[in-house]
């Protein structure tokens, strides 16, 4: 049949051979060796990519290239793609041949007032790779962005986010305890990430997910919602309704969802949380 | 010269009163007219106008007669053969209509065409209950011959082989060939008189021409085309115009230009019955009357609806097999709108927003086929309202202006889907197609049809090995398209040599200049499971598998290739050659009345009848299954998103498919991104494509569930409109198996 590792984001794909063994072999939620180590630079840098989908009108502005990168620190109980946690879950793509990729497009997505995003997994774990990759695409005209939790934006040095156009910070929760609940990890390099892209001027969109019972006490959001509100370059706040497309996910790779019977956020609930942060002068999405 | 027949002065001051003068007025050029006299618009869509309290009435009125016929299939007929003057004036409300005329004496009653064969005429008649009326059945098969006898006195046992088989198939030779468009423009501009004296001025100068028989049947086509043109007078009469003098102002403009048309669909029951481009030059009229102070804003758009509540109720008897080709009834009374000029301004005007505007005004619908020349350089409020109107309902398709223009000029149209043609100065030879993957099945079975065993091809060496090589295959399939394109010239020759002589279109011709430019239109179907069997071929391992008979009618397909659909050049390429290889094949023959070849990839709805008739292909594709429409992706296949399949169709190259290139796209409402920005994204994505070469696209903007719904519950969306390749149809009108074929398209969750 046609290659198979495409397609939308949703759709399931665990057949490549690291998603198979981790998933059997080893903890499934622990960071394996070779996940967030960097790759020693070299003439055609490899990196792994879970998929690429072209014409995304959801990560960033305009119409874009969206590559899912693979590996992330974070373990969040609503991730709706755990089958790019480990960097071997995704398969080999170099540079030049991902850039062969995305040319093909780059006066299409000139065109669409778009650009590329690099999306995950984590794309900060595969630090060399993603600046390789978006240096290129700055040669092209192209407009980037990174879609990240910044969990190791320490990785980045001011110089580097000079090719970042447009950031899209997930900030999962503004209560630390919260935070780390929800993803396992601390949620302190995030904020120290978002405070140096807010003093270099650096434009974000910053995106929280809205989850019933998780992360939609009055509190917490405030929380968020101050952070935002105290950051100087946030050109938009994105509430993004929790959803369960990602489930069948879970149950392929045989984790423990704990999310299950976790329903969409209803309307109210939606616009409750909107209004708080609009009520801080933020534009709100 | 014709206008020495006429004293112009007094045109100057009333029907052409203050319209910038030219060469206009002494020889039929309505181009020029426009270009003198239109006003550009750059604006948006704040200055229309909603439906009037008539024009909701008069669409009420229609309501009860279109939900029978959804019923009965067909509504009434008439078993009067029809012409321009076989029935008297017809009306849905007299004294409320603006526009006036129907095809026969009451709204939805359809009349019979038999010129064209009598045999589908009987048949359709029976198949929706009626009998025929023997008397006229002993006149079209004892004393008149149709068309559809013509032909196969004249078919070669080749041609009906390949017919049958379903290897070519579709040809209009029991049917009329339609594809044809009147400048219906003329009738407005110069009256019917000026006409025909123009006619009689080409008649006579082939006077001195010695009567080959080229000559001898132009100069009766042309006695032909003068005695529509009389019939077109009497036609109008009937309803109390006298149309002999030209339009004086917009409602006349628009009436006389309608009566045109009408007097083409009550001759002919053509497989496409297009109004050609009409906006830019009606918008004149409109233009002058509200500078004169005589029409208002809302009554332009109500002239407007009236004309397109015509539009929509023009109707054909067809039968059974036909809606099998051509599902939903339709027509095409396909209307262009947009475009940019040679000069380089945009003829969008104010008409063209009116013309979309009759989709909220009158709710969505198939009919007209509304087409929009896009171009990135058209003005942007004109671009957002077509956007905004193909999310509200679906109901536009969209062509290339720039790949257009150089080719056919500024005052192009479409027949059909997406046919270009010059208006008044060209017309089409149309062919149907030939199905593409059971030629690559013949080239692996040495003609032999891989369903009945049949030999339909020329016996050539069928391939041996097991496991496909692809350089063994092309050489196979080159000999096997050649006898293709020579059986399949052969027979369009036949048909269009029958059509001319028994089932002349003398009205549309006689709004045609005498020297016209005809292309004989060929056509493929299939081509995206033609290419990704190849692919297959080239990149996985293809294992044929044969039956008892000997005959390769199965495949295992190990590992991986690319499809079509995602911008692969490896795959894309394969789908360019194919075309290409066609054509130039095609070329090889000629053709009747010295036609350009031209081809299309399109296949209308009858992707579902020619997968039918298809065994197993190399791409994975079952027996039987349905080919993906047009030029699109085969289904599923495109799985990097819209704009991946959007690049692989645009890389088809227009120059050797340039009877148009048919890509139907389906997105869900939430694939353009958040509400407010969906327009952008649609205006954005149209500009990619056209601007990388892509010819043509169906928009639907659509959830799947809403057509499941519609299947369960016809009742509830009578006018849920969907466009298919390249026309539009009430879903609830489809075959129950046509509104599956179109759910199990792909549906693209984002661009």
């Amino acid at each position: 049949m046609s290659e198979p590792r495409v397609g939308s984001r949703y759709e399931l794909n665990v057949d490549s051979e690291g998603a198979k063994e981790s998933a059997v072999a080893h903890d499934y939620f622990s960071v394996h060796p070779g996940d967030v180590e960097d790759i020693p630079d070299q003439d055609d840098l490899v990196g792994y990519v879970h998929s690429y989908e072209v014409g995304s009108t959801v990560d960033g502005p305009g119409i874009r290239f969206v590559a899912f990168l693979t590996g992330c620190l974070l373990r969040c109980q609503y991730c709706h793609n755990p089958d790019t946690w480990h960097k071997r879950n995704g398969y080999p793509v170099t540079v030049s041949r991902a850039m062969s990729e995305i040319s093909k497009y780059a006066h299409v997505l000139k065109a669409c007032r778009g650009g590329i995003t690099l999306s995950g997994g984590e794309p900060m774990v595969q630090r060399p790779f993603v600046l390789r990759i978006f240096r290129r695409c700055k040669e092209l005209g192209l407009h980037t962005c990174m879609d990240t939790a910044g969990r190791l934006g320490d990785r980045f040095t001011d110089q580097d986010l000079m090719d970042i156009d447009l950031h899209l910070l997930d900030i999962k929760s503004g209560d630390p305890d919260i935070y780390e609940k929800v993803t396992r990890q601390p949620l302190q390099p995030t904020l120290d990430y978002a405070y140096r892209l807010s003093a270099l001027g650096r434009p974000m969109w910053i995106r929280f997910v809205l989850v019933p019972g998780l992360t939609d006490g009055y509190d917490n959001v405030e929380r968020v919602a101050d952070i935002c509100a105290s950051l100087s370059s946030v050109e938009r706040v994105e509430v993004l309704r929790f959803h369960q497309m990602g489930s069948d996910k879970w149950e392929s790779l045989g984790l423990d969802y704990t999310l299950k019977d976790c329903e969409a956020p209803d309307v109210a609930l939606s616009e409750r949380v909107r209004g708080q942060f609009r009520s801080r002068g933020l534009t709100v999405y | 010269m014709a206008a020495a027949a006429f004293d112009l002065s007094g045109l100057n001051e009333s029907a052409w009163r203050s319209f910038v003068p030219g060469a206009w007025q002494e020889r039929v050029n309505v181009r020029e007219f426009i270009q003198r006299n239109y006003t550009p618009y750059e604006g948006d869509a704040s200055f229309l106008s909603g439906a009037t309290d008539r024009t909701r009435g008069m669409w009420e009125t229609l309501q009860p007669l279109l939900a029978q016929e959804r019923e009965k299939g067909i509504l009434d007929v008439s078993q009067v053969p029809s012409g321009i003057l076989a029935h008297d004036a017809g009306y849905i409300d007299k004294d409320n209509e603006i526009i006036v005329g129907l095809q026969t004496d009451a709204p939805l009653k359809r009349a019979i065409m038999p010129f064209g064969g009598w045999r589908v005429v009987a048949a359709s008649l029976e198949s929706y209950g009626h009998t025929p009326d023997p008397a006229v059945g002993e006149i079209f098969t004892k004393y008149r011959k149709t068309h559809n006898d013509g032909v196969f006195d004249a078919y070669t046992s080749d041609i009906r082989k390949a017919r049958s088989s379903g290897v070519v198939t579709g040809l209009p030779d029991a049917y009329g060939r339609g594809r044809i468009i009147g400048d219906y423009r003329r009738v407005a501009l110069y009256g019917v008189d000026f006409l025909i004296t123009d006619k009689q001025r080409e008649k006579r100068e082939l006077d001195d021409r010695h009567s080959t028989e080229e000559v001898i049947r132009l100069r009766e086509e042309l006695a032909e085309q003068i005695r529509s043109l009389k019939e077109l007078k009497e036609m109008a009469t009937r309803y109390g115009y006298d149309i002999s003098g030209p339009a004086a102002n917009a409602r006349e403009a628009v009436q006389w230009t309608y009566f045109g048309y009408l007097a083409a669909i009550k001759q002919q029951n053509g497989a496409a019955m297009s109004a050609g481009r009409l906006s830019t030059f009606l918008d004149i009229y409109f233009e002058r009357d509200l500078r004169e102070g005589t029409l208002t804003e809302s009554q332009a758009q109500e002239i407007i609806d009236d004309l397109v509540i015509k539009w929509r109720i023009v109707r054909f008897l067809r039968a059974p097999e036909y809606n099998q080709l051509f599902s939903g009834d339709p027509v095409w009374v396909t209307e262009v709108l947009g475009g940019n000029g040679e000069d380089g301004r945009t003829l969008v005007t104010k008409t063209a927003f009116r013309m979309l505007n009759t989709l909220y005004n009158l709710g969505p619908a198939p009919e007209p086929n509304l087409t929009v020349f896009w171009s990135p350089r058209l003005p942007d409020g004109f671009k957002r309202f077509a956007i905004k109107a193909s999310i509200d309902t679906s109901s536009i398709q969209y062509e290339s202006d720039d790949l257009m223009r150089p080719k056919w000029g500024d005052d192009c149209a479409i027949a059909c889907c997406v046919s270009a043609m010059r208006v008044g100065k060209q017309m089409q030879f149309f062919g149907a197609r030939v199905n593409l993957p059971k030629t690559m099945l013949y080239a692996l079975n040495g003609g032999r049809d891989e369903v009945t065993g049949d030999q339909v091809g020329p016996n050539l060496a069928p391939i041996t090995g097991d496991v496909l090589k692809y350089e063994e295959v092309m050489e196979r399939l080159d000999p096997m398209m050649d006898w293709l394109a020579k059986t399949y010239v052969n027979a369009l020759n036949i048909i269009h040599y029958m059509h001319d002589k028994y089932a002349y279109e003398s009205i549309e011709m006689a709004l045609h200049d005498r020297d016209v430019l005809r292309t004989l239109a060929c056509g493929i179907a299939g081509l995206s499971h033609a290419a990704d069997s190849l692919s297959a071929i080239k990149y996985a391992k293809v294992t044929a598998i044969r039956d008892e008979r000997g005959l390769i009618t199965d495949f295992k397909i190990d590992g991986t290739f690319p499809c079509f659909g995602n911008n692969d050049d490896r795959v894309d390429n394969i789908a360019k050659m194919l075309v290409s290889m066609m054509m130039n094949k095609i070329r090889m023959f000629p053709s009747y009345r010295g036609s350009t070849h031209t081809q299309s990839v399109l296949t209308i709805t009858s992707n579902v009848v020619y997968g039918k008739a298809t065994g197993n292909t190399p791409d994975g594709r079952k027996m039987g299954e349905p080919f993906a429409p047009g030029a699109n992706p085969a289904n599923g296949k495109d799985t990097h998103g819209a704009l991946a399949a959007l690049m692989s169709v645009a890389k088809i190259p227009y120059d050797d498919a340039e009877d148009g290139i048919s890509l139907t796209l389906s997105v869900v409402p939430s694939a353009l991104g958040q509400e407010e920005d969906r327009i952008t994204r649609g205006v954005d994505a149209l500009d990619a494509y056209f601007s990388s070469g892509g010819f043509h696209v169906n928009i639907n903007v659509l959830n799947r569930e809403t057509l499941k719904d519609a299947m369960e519950h016809p009742e509830k969306y009578p006018q849920l409109t969907v466009r298919v390749s390249g026309y539009a149809v009430n879903f609830v009108r489809l075959t129950r198996e046509q509104q599956m074929d179109v759910i199990s398209r792909t549906f693209h969750g984002s661009m």
